[in-house]
């Protein structure tokens, strides 16, 4: 018999799970480059590998505290993202998502390779570095909440401190997003030649917005790390590919979307291997192993992303009256 | 094209442009542009190499010529929108050549373009008040605090109401751009041009693609940019409009300025005739009677 009740609480679990509030961070990074100005941004995980590690390396190496390590990440984000966007931004949309893709990638495999592994810990990655997180905590030691949502001081104060940044990057996004730079960054993603034809500096825009969504992603990168170690095989172009599914499931232009984007995502994604896991064990599908059961779920959240995108393209939050003019 | 196409009230025109003999590359008594030695070829191809051309200010200038004349290259090239291979120009008095566009822009010489630009997915209002010219929400850190810059959002969306109302725009200033018509789109683009009060408007065939009906109100709404003292600066083809509206035409064949002149006089120049032969020798270039019959003439001329 199926422990329907495990399953339900463990995809209720995924609902406020840092994991998710990074993904759902990294995917409003996404829509303020893809949704708002039209960059196709695909080395998204690259931005939060320089997280992961800028936080991580500054913090066991260096012995930074929190806040300087997270500086670091940031600066080194938004340097990546100068090398990025220099030479690809005055070109057409599809360079940049070239070279972001394999910019991504030399990322991960510079943080993958033995030459470094004093600094990253190679391909087995690192650990050690939540000390100075978790002394910032006020929070006294113990166990609370209810339900599935119990857990303890540490667990509780990432929580926290994940979605309070995922709010504010959303207040953020959605007041620079109603004013005149958010206009001119809109009407960069229509068309850039207008835009330069009534004196704004196109570049220097998609710059600023390369970097702001980067450094959202870079944030994301840090928030990722914190329940887990780091690990370089994470920031694979999967892992991009997944936050863009995020963003389109929420709707590409829009402040809520990557938020509950996430949050859908993930629980449907526990929801699907629990089930699938259970349904194998209780033989209800007799010609799956178990090992081939956790790969499953991956194949349904794609069904279960295609039937949104096909019947309800703009994503969960986008407007339908934008459809009607897309070419 | 038909004749109801001519703007409903007679339009005064400028006189008295140039200095000496109307010819390529005259001066002018009172230039807001000049140019010299501007040349951009695409490989083999020279598709522009204009020796010396002035805009005389205050005036409607024509720019004409065949298909391939080099009209909307050299017309990218005064706006920073493409690279010269040679030349330097300036734009009341200051050197503008090698500069990007948008510093073009803010400088007070705005661009249209020949496929229209609206911005679809933005509506007709923001579509204006980003034409706006320097606005203190356009950098990031102010655009934070509503403060710095909603006094003049507010500024800035009354103008743009006032000027969608001179284009009958107005009651669609809520739609997305992208739901106007083809003709209300270039309406929209010469509207948006005016958001940034200009000195000269650049408009890339603006009656390209639009119905009669709609020409008419588009032609009397370039004359009255001059009437509000702008200098225009238009490419076209038609020449029945070019003839009621333009002060000063400026005809280009072959990357080259082939002739100068008033309207009237410069459609009988053969310099004219010649560049217009290869594509329109079945076509009459004008209404004017006297000029047609020596049109004919001279193509006869030239057929023997």
């Amino acid at each position: 018999m199926i422990d329907w009740g495990a399953i339900f609480s463990n995809a209720a679990v995924e609902l406020i799970s840092p994991t998710t509030a990074a993904y759902a961070l990294a995917a409003l990074g996404l829509a303020i480059h893809f949704g708002y100005t039209g960059l196709l941004n695909f080395g998204q995980a690259g931005f939060m590998a320089l997280g992961a590690y800028g936080f991580a390396i500054s913090t066991l190496s260096f012995g930074f505290p929190v806040w300087g390590a997270v500086l670091v990440g940031i600066g080194a984000s938004v340097i990546f993202a100068l090398v990025l966007g220099i030479p690809t931004l005055r070109l057409r949309a599809d360079y940049l998502a070239i070279v972001t893709i394999a910019a991504a990638e030399i990322v991960r495999l510079l943080f993958t390779t033995n030459t470094f592994q004093a600094l990253t810990g190679s391909a087995n990655g690192l650990s050690g570095y939540k000390g100075g997180f978790s002394d910032l905590n006020p929070i006294p030691e113990g166990r609370y909440g209810f339900g599935p949502f119990e857990y303890n001081e540490y667990d509780w104060w990432l929580r926290i401190v994940a979605w309070s940044i995922v709010v504010l990057a959303c207040l953020f996004t959605w007041q620079i997003m109603r004013s005149p730079w958010g206009r001119v960054i809109k009407g960069i993603r229509e068309d850039e030649d207008a835009v330069r034809a009534l004196g704004k500096n196109v570049y220097s825009y998609k710059m600023q917005s390369l970097i702001l969504g980067g450094a959202f992603g870079t944030i994301a990168g840090m928030i990722f790390v914190l329940p887990r170690a780091v690990v370089p095989s994470n920031y694979q172009t999967s892992l991009t590919f997944f936050i863009y599914a995020i963003l389109l499931l929420g709707g590409a232009s829009t402040i809520l979307g990557p938020v509950i984007g996430s949050m859908v995502f993930w629980v449907l994604l526990s929801f699907f291997s629990g089930f699938i896991a259970r349904a194998v064990e209780a033989g209800w599908i007799p010609f799956i192993t178990s090992i081939q059961a956790g790969q499953l779920r991956f194949i349904l959240v794609g069904v279960a992303i295609m039937l949104i995108v096909i019947f309800r393209p703009q994503g969960i939050f986008g407007n339908k009256k934008e459809l009607a003019f897309v070419k | 094209m038909s004749n109801n196409t001519v703007p409903s009230s007679k339009p005064v025109k400028s006189t008295d442009l140039h200095i000496g003999e109307a010819e390529p590359g005259c001066k002018k008594r009172d230039p807001i542009l000049v140019a010299d030695g501007v040349s951009r070829s695409f490989g083999g191809l020279t598709a522009v190499d204009v020796d010396h051309v002035e805009i005389p200010r205050g005036a409607i200038t024509a720019l004409i010529g065949p298909n391939g004349a080099g009209k909307t290259t050299l017309f990218n090239l005064l706006t920073g929108f493409d690279k010269p291979d040679t030349g330097s120009w300036t734009f009341e008095g200051r050197p503008l050549s090698g500069m990007p566009a948008f510093k073009v822009a803010r400088m007070g010489q705005v661009r249209t373009f020949q496929l229209t630009k609206a911005l679809g997915l933005l509506t007709v209002m923001d579509n204006m008040l980003l034409g706006a010219k320097g606005q203190a929400g356009e950098n990031l850190f102010r655009a934070i605090f509503p403060f710095f810059w909603s006094k003049q959002e507010e500024a800035n969306r009354a103008r743009a109401i006032d000027i969608l109302e001179r284009f009958k725009l107005d009651t669609k200033k809520d739609d997305y751009a992208a739901s106007l018509s083809g003709g209300q789109r270039k309406l929209l683009e010469m509207a948006r041009a005016l958001m940034s009060e200009p000195s000269l408007v650049m408009l890339d065939e603006p009656m390209a693609g639009v119905n009669p009906a709609l020409t008419q109100s588009l032609l009397d709404h370039i004359l009255n940019l001059k009437a509000q003292g702008m200098t225009v600066l238009f490419v076209e083809h038609d020449m029945h409009m070019v003839r009621h509206i333009a002060d000063w035409v400026i005809v280009m064949a072959e990357g080259r300025v082939v002739a100068e002149g008033d309207p009237h006089e410069v459609m009988r120049n053969p310099a004219v005739i010649d560049a217009y032969l290869g594509q329109h020798h079945d076509e009459d270039l004008g209404e004017d009677p006297s000029a047609e019959t020596e049109h004919v003439e001279a193509i006869k001329e030239l057929l023997e």
